[in-house]
């Protein structure tokens, strides 16, 4: 049961830490200084979550880790997170639409780990989603502005949701740990939350006027450490200080 | 009596500590300080994050160790996330001295909610007291505020947004 709390937590961690460095990327690059200013908030958000997550796992496992080992220190196997958000950031519009396909997984999801039999997930819940509630607001607010906005960014929108989408159902194809979490009262009913986020999808989508796709099946794999080539990439950047220089410190 | 005493100095000596990123605003005034143990020169200071990711609370947590160390004290600093922060926790004090540094202080939630979705104009300018403004940016120069604009004298300011 503690290994599989471990896993689930590392989880709920990688997801934040890989979008969260996307979005990090974005830093000195937004296309306006106030979205570049609202990505990288969002990115520190997230980050400041990791850290929780992360030195909980840290605890739960003992042998002297830290949160940096299991941030820095993992080969690309041993990440948990969906493939959704290790997803490059091709144009604005699929920085707001993976965004926007998170977020409104990511409320839900605190909402139901702030009622969990873990206290110390529940805290880092209801903690974290007051931060998300916004970030939620902030992503469905682009969405609207710039799928029913003029006929170039709509067409982009329409692009990023097309090509996004059938990275959505990794979310509800639960890991034995999810499954077990659940069985804890630990984790979330996924039903529950599949529920709630197609609603949100549906309204949002609506409003901005913009359609889901018709696809045959759901790109997946993340979650039990199988990822896209862009992990890689992600890791070769984010472990390049630690790894040249262990142990090295702020 | 001793221990009524120490605990009264060290709120005091808190109370000269400010969050880096808002410098007229102290510690106590922030509401971040949870609790403070005495026992003979050991202080124990239990403090809360405003946001997950806020980058203040680390250097506040070592300003708390060094200037107790100053003092004699031999502090320690301990983080809890339960029960989670709230801009309620800020104090009248604080709320003052954020208005006087020009950053509106947090409304009410739905006053809150209204104001950042454009829907209506709460928010007071801290410069001319006007309150037709409206939202810039719903992030601002730190995670904890929002840019706002005052259409009477033309002024930006930082808004303080609500969390509950």
């Amino acid at each position: 049961m503690k290994d599989q709390l471990y896993q689930y937590t590392l989880q709920l961690g990688d997801n934040a830490m890989i979008l969260g460095h996307r979005l990090s990327e974005l830093c000195g690059h937004g296309p306006t200084l106030e979205t570049d200013i609202a990505l990288t908030n969002i990115s520190l958000d997230l980050f400041g979550q990791v850290r929780n997550y992360f030195q909980y796992a840290a605890s739960l496992k003992g042998e002297e880790k830290s949160e940096d080992d299991l941030a820095f220190l993992r080969y690309p196997h041993q990440y948990k997170n969906v493939l959704l958000v290790e997803q490059p950031n091709t144009d604005f519009a699929h920085v707001i639409v993976r965004q926007f396909f998170f977020d409104a997984y990511h409320l839900p999801l605190l909402k139901q780990l702030c009622e969990s039999n873990d206290e110390q997930l529940k805290a880092i819940a209801q903690k974290g989603i007051k931060e998300v509630s916004y970030h939620l607001r902030f992503s469905s607010t682009w969405m609207k502005r710039l799928g029913d906005g003029t006929e170039e960014s709509h067409a982009r929108m329409q692009a990023a949701v097309n090509h996004l989408w059938p990275y959505v159902g990794e979310f509800f194809m639960p890991t034995q740990e999810e499954e077990e979490m659940q069985g804890y009262g630990i984790g979330p009913d996924l039903a529950v939350l599949k529920a709630e986020y197609d609603e949100t999808i549906r309204q949002v989508l609506a409003e901005s006027t913009l359609v889901l796709p018709e696809i045959i099946g759901s790109q997946k794999g993340g979650k039990t450490g199988i990822h896209s080539e862009h992990m890689g990439f992600i890791l070769a950047d984010l472990q390049y200080m630690q790894r040249t220089y262990p142990n090295m410190n702020w | 009596m001793m221990v009524a005493t120490s605990l009264k100095h060290i709120e005091a000596l808190l109370r000269e500590l400010s969050d880096p990123e808002i410098p007229v605003l102290s510690i106590m005034d922030m509401g971040v300080v949870r609790k403070v143990e005495v026992e003979g020169q050991k202080v124990q200071v239990t403090l809360t994050p405003t946001y997950s990711g806020c980058p203040a609370m680390d250097v506040m947590g070592d300003d708390i160790i060094n200037k107790l160390k100053e003092e004699g004290f031999d502090a320690k600093v301990n983080l809890v996330l339960s029960p989670a922060w709230t801009t309620d926790w800020i104090t009248e004090n604080g709320r003052q001295k954020l208005e006087e540094y020009g950053i509106a202080a947090p409304l009410e939630e739905q006053a809150d909610k209204l104001a950042l979705l454009g829907e209506g104009r709460l928010v007071r300018c801290t410069n001319c007291g006007s309150t037709n403004t409206r939202m810039i940016s719903q992030f601002g120069s730190t995670a904890c505020k929002a840019l706002f604009k005052c259409d009477d004298c033309l002024e930006p300011f930082d808004y303080f947004k609500c969390l509950k």
